[in-house]
């Protein structure tokens, strides 16, 4: 039976049809349903094996990025979510999903803020304004780190995804960055074909001026994955932006990570 | 302001109190028009209440009803007989699409966008509009609800199109003005050059529609009208392209509150700035991207679930416009005290004619209203039945159980007289720049130069700040290239992921030559859109153009004379090339005056042509960046001594008297032989012609596939003997291009071109040297690409 994912759409989302392909792409089945139907208890979280929350503007990102809809989901969906974390299911948060789920507090998640009274999960980490002061598309070089994401696992070493964002700067107090390097928890780094591994990566190869290069982050399970770049606009050699001038596969850097999860949730999860 | 409905004493006005009345109200109405409605009323024998002038006064604005591209025009030229055009747009733009008669074109001119096929399930909808008396104003503002208004245009055209791209071209003053030199009232081109570029990127972005094609343009005289053109396309299923409206269907009203923001936009749109312009703030509209996302997001639903029968925006004009247009073959009733409010006090005119943005109008029929209802509540929407559409052939407007308005709509859409107008048009006179070859030997630093001057150089910082990949569909991208960032001729678009089928668009502008002959600026902003989709891999069988006029006051002879001149060249070429017109617009009375001085400002005649092209496989997509050293580059087409307007000329401070002239003779056979070379596979690169000639597009493949190029301007095929290398360098001479061919298939490509005047020019070199040789075999320009990159990279680098 093909795993079933569960794409959340809220006012604002925006990439939820090209996630939606790539979920289907990699052999799921999959449903794009709004925050007000899991709310409503109309649609079930628990029907599914994967929850994806895609790019956009969720409420036009009042206040900062991502934070209104990490408020809803912490106050309206709490049980569901700790259910669906607790069946050891899989999360991906792309784009303002990563900031969603850097919000919620369920990435890098909990166990780094023993301080946390359990009930709550609370924000350790942020993804603030770039350093470039606006919002830029470009594409970026990056390089997977060894981590327990289920995401990346088995893939190549250096990818190549487009980021789209105004607020990407992912920073953390040193004694936070320190305790993701130490559980592996860091799982993409922007990269520079030519730079020494053990120099910070330049604007523009760190478009954001993230700390310590960090693209994306999982929890220390590796099955709550979130990310800056976009791997679901990454998924046929024609979206690469030099496709007209090298030999390129047919398949896009991006769908690996979606198969991952597909594949994962065939193995483990029902 | 309160909730009272005045009346207007207009039966026994005299002339001058009628003037007083339109001018005081900002009615933009003309005496004549006036006189109309006093006649109409007089035989009614009552005077009409303030929502309904207004709302004659929206229906009948130059923005909603182009009265000038629909008035009979007298037009007179130096030693012609005089000519009676009886409309521009009947004569030359909707004339030129019916005889080019094109099979694939589904819609044009009737919806509020142009519908053309796209495959066997979807069309396409494109829609260009501009928003540049607003953003005059509030560039932020007046930008972001541009696009926000164009994305609904898509939204509203057959039962909703599912936006898919953005394009954007923006005019604005030279970015380094002194402030001393700004007029009166106006903001720094800087201001609104910032101002505008986030407005968009605001809007577009939010709405998570990718913004993967435009332009921007500098000239002095847009200081005080900068001009905002914003396009959209969309995706609709082919079974939802009409629409309909019946007898007691509802009138329901779908987004946004209606607050007092944008009131007479559209009359104030059909008026010339001045110096108190700004003291307008509330004639420019708040927009809320994320509103509009939500309205697009529960609509398209409520489309595939057939829950409606029709469907308009809220534009200029408002409620009045949309339910006036829908209800125009049946009548409409609708009960203006049961439209959400922002804020309470709005006079009951004021509620029906703001143009708040994000609101949407659908007929509805009353057994679907609670599907539909349901669909908006999950989708947070706020959704009002307004009242219903009648067979009355009257518009009734009600508040609180009064009527404040009973007009027929015969008179309200077909009541508007046509407008006679004088237009003459002379050649000018310029001062013509002779060749620099006996001054230098050198043209290096004008090629930098041209590189430098702003229309030309890298707009990097502006692209990049657009979402261009939203969506997972663009695959030729703004910025292509060995480092992602030279100048993309056309965007690429596959709107169905894993589907080869594509969709070309392009744009082509050239405001500057109009200084010579508006007739060859219109005919070469043809050229110049279709050059860039043939530049890319599409072919003129499968392009579709809209025009998108931008003018000074018609009502001044000169101005419109320029106007007939350019809707001439439309007609001429257009049905030359067999791209026909599917949609348009025009934004008239782009002038500014001094209050105290008088002075007096028109921008340059300024038409934007936006092409789009199915292109039926994707792979066969070619990009403008040099791909392998020792591969040969040709020039196709001829190049003539035209200058006159050139950005060679412009540098060196001269205008020049000889425009490049469009041959469509010439012209249809390079571009459709090109078309075929590049689906064969035999170009590798391919790059128009356009702004600096051939030195500058050589320069520009160059420096993006970052290679040099060893070049030789002796075969260069040219219509006389030309002796002048700079002339060679830097003609825009219309329909050519550079391309670069494997050496393997030079005798194929040559073979394939046969009866297309072409010359190979060089080579593609393993350096970073960048070398041309001049007729006598000297060189005459010896430079790197990162020099010429650096050149054209720094002047707007942030």
């Amino acid at each position: 039976m093909k795993p079933k994912v569960l794409i959340l759409r809220t006012a604002g989302t925006n990439c939820d049809a090209e996630t939606d392909v790539a979920f289907q792409l990699a052999g799921a089945e999959t449903d794009l349903v709004h925050i007000q139907n899991l709310i409503s208890t109309k649609t079930n979280l628990s029907d599914y094996q994967i929850l994806a929350i895609p790019g956009g503007f969720s409420y036009g990102d009042d206040i900062a990025a991502g934070i209104l809809l990490a408020v809803e989901m912490k106050h309206k969906l709490k049980k569901a979510l700790h259910q669906f974390v607790d069946d050891k299911k899989l999360i991906i948060g792309i784009c303002n999903g990563f900031q969603v789920l850097v919000r919620t507090g369920l990435l890098p998640g909990t166990e780094l803020n023993p301080q946390n009274d359990n009930e709550e999960t609370a924000q350790s980490t942020t993804l603030a304004m770039n350093t470039s002061a606006k919002f830029e598309c470009r594409w970026v070089e990056l390089v997977t780190q060894q981590s327990p994401c289920i995401f990346t696992k088995g893939i190549k070493q250096h990818l190549y995804l487009p980021v789209a964002h105004a607020e990407g700067r992912f920073t953390a107090p040193p004694n936070v960055l320190t305790e993701l390097e130490t559980n592996n928890q860091i799982v993409l780094r922007y990269g520079n074909g030519t730079k020494l591994s053990t120099e910070k990566t330049a604007y523009p190869h760190n478009p954001n001026g993230s700390d310590a290069d960090i693209a994306g982050i999982c929890d220390i399970t590796g099955r709550i994955f979130g990310l800056m770049p976009h791997p679901e606009r990454f998924l046929t050699k024609w979206n690469h932006p030099r496709w007209t001038r090298e030999e390129l596969p047919d398949e896009g850097d991006g769908l690996a990570i979606f198969k991952n999860a597909v594949n994962y949730a065939i193995t483990n999860l029902k | 302001m309160s909730n009272k409905v005045n009346e207007f004493q207009i039966i026994n006005a005299n002339d001058a109190e009628l003037m007083r009345i339109s001018q005081e109200e900002t009615l933009s109405l003309n005496l004549n028009e006036m006189q109309t409605i006093q006649d109409h009323f007089a035989k009614l024998q009552r005077n009409p209440t303030d929502v309904e002038l207004e709302t004659i006064a929206q229906t009948w604005s130059e923005h909603c009803v182009h009265k000038t591209f629909k008035s009979m025009i007298i037009y007179s030229e130096k030693g012609k007989e005089t000519e009676q055009i009886d409309g521009l747009f009947p004569t030359y733009i909707q004339r030129a699409t019916e005889e080019i008669d094109k099979p694939w074109c589904v819609s044009v001119f009737s919806d509020n966008a142009g519908i053309i096929e796209f495959d066997e399930t979807f069309n396409l909808v494109f829609k260009v509009e501009t928003h540049n008396h607003p953003s005059a104003i509030e560039p932020y503002g007046g930008a972001g609800t541009g696009i926000g208004g164009v994305i609904r245009d898509a939204l509203g055209t057959g039962l909703g199109a599912k936006p898919i791209l953005n394009t954007d071209v923006f005019c604005f003053g030279l970015p380094d003005t002194p402030y001393k030199k700004l007029p009166k009232g106006t903001l720094h081109p800087k201001r609104v050059f910032k101002g505008v570029v986030a407005g968009v990127r605001d809007y577009g972005n939010r709405m998570g529609i990718p913004t993967a094609n435009g332009a921007i343009l500098f000239d002095s005289r847009y200081t005080a009208n900068p001009l905002v053109f914003c396009g959209n396309v969309g995706l609709i299923p082919k079974d939802r392209c009409d629409k309909s409206v019946e007898p007691g269907d509802l009138i329901v009203a779908i987004g946004g509150r209606t607050g007092r923001d944008g009131i007479h936009g559209a009359t104030f749109s059909s008026a010339e700035l001045d110096d108190t312009s700004e003291n307008l703030g509330s004639v420019v509209q708040i927009g809320n991207p994320i509103m509009e996302k939500k309205i697009v997001d529960a609509l398209l639903q409520a489309r595939d679930r057939n829950l409606y029968r029709s469907i308009t925006d809220c534009g200029a004009g408002g409620f009045s416009s949309a339910v006036g247009e829908m209800g125009e073959d049946t009548g409409a009733e609708v009960h203006l005290e049961r439209v959400p409010l922002k804020y309470e006090g709005l006079a009951p005119w004021e509620i029906w004619l703001s143009e708040a943005q994000e609101r949407m109008v659908i007929a509805v029929p009353s057994d679907n209203l609670e599907e539909l209802m349901e669909i908006c509540e999950a989708e947070m929407v706020e959704t009002t039945v307004l009242g219903k559409f009648t067979d009355t052939h009257r518009l009734q407007v009600f508040y609180e159980g009064s009527v404040v308005v009973d007009l027929d709509m015969h008179f309200l859409h077909k009541g508007l007289p046509q407008h006679v107008k004088k237009a003459t048009w002379q050649p000018s006179q310029n001062k013509e720049m002779p060749s620099r070859d006996n001054k230098t030997e050198d043209y290096t630093e004008d090629l930098y130069k041209l590189l430098a001057s702003p229309n030309i150089a890298s707009k990097e910082s502006v692209i990049r700040q657009y979402d261009h990949e939203v969506q997972g569909g663009i695959v030729i991208k703004p910025l292509v290239g060995v480092k992602n960032d030279g100048p993309s001729d056309a965007c690429v678009t596959t709107p169905i992921i894993g589907s080869e089928k594509a969709v070309i668009v392009a744009n082509g502008i050239n405001p500057k030559y109009s200084d010579v002959d508006p007739y060859l600026s219109a005919a070469s902003a043809i050229d110049e859109a279709l050059r860039n989709i043939v530049a890319v891999g599409g072919t003129l069988e499968k392009t579709a153009l809209l025009d998108n006029f931008c003018w000074g006051n018609p009502d001044k002879p000169d101005r419109l004379g320029a106007l007939v001149r350019a809707a001439k060249a439309c007609y001429d070429i257009a049905t030359a090339y067999g791209t026909p017109y599917i949609s348009g617009k025009d934004s008239l009375y782009n002038e500014y005056r001094d209050t105290t001085t008088g002075e007096q400002r028109a921008i340059p005649s300024t038409l934007l042509i936006s092409a789009i092209c199915v292109m039926p496989d994707v792979c066969k997509a070619i990009t403008m960046d040099v791909k392998s050293p020792g591969n040969l580059i040709y020039v196709v087409g001829k190049t003539y001594v035209e200058l006159g307007g050139s950005h060679y000329f412009n540098i060196h401070g001269y205008i020049g008297n000889t425009a490049p002239v469009v041959r469509p003779s010439e012209g249809k056979p390079t571009m459709d032989k090109l078309s075929s070379a590049i689906d064969n596979s035999l170009v590798c690169s391919c790059h128009d012609c356009s702004e600096g000639g051939i030195a500058v597009a050589a320069a520009e493949m160059a420096f993006s596939g970052g290679y040099g190029m060893l070049l030789n301007l002796v075969n260069i095929p040219t219509s006389e003997e030309t002796t002048h290398d700079d002339f060679l360098l830097f003609s825009e001479s219309n329909s050519r291009f550079l391309v670069e061919v494997e050496p393997e298939n030079k005798d194929t490509f040559e073979k394939h071109m046969t009866d297309v005047p072409i010359g190979c020019l060089g080579t593609v070199t393993d350096t970073s040297d960048f070398i041309i040789n001049g007729l006598t075999g000297k060189t005459v320009l010896e430079t790197t690409i990162n020099k010429l990159k650096s050149a054209w990279q720094t002047p707007l680098h942030s």
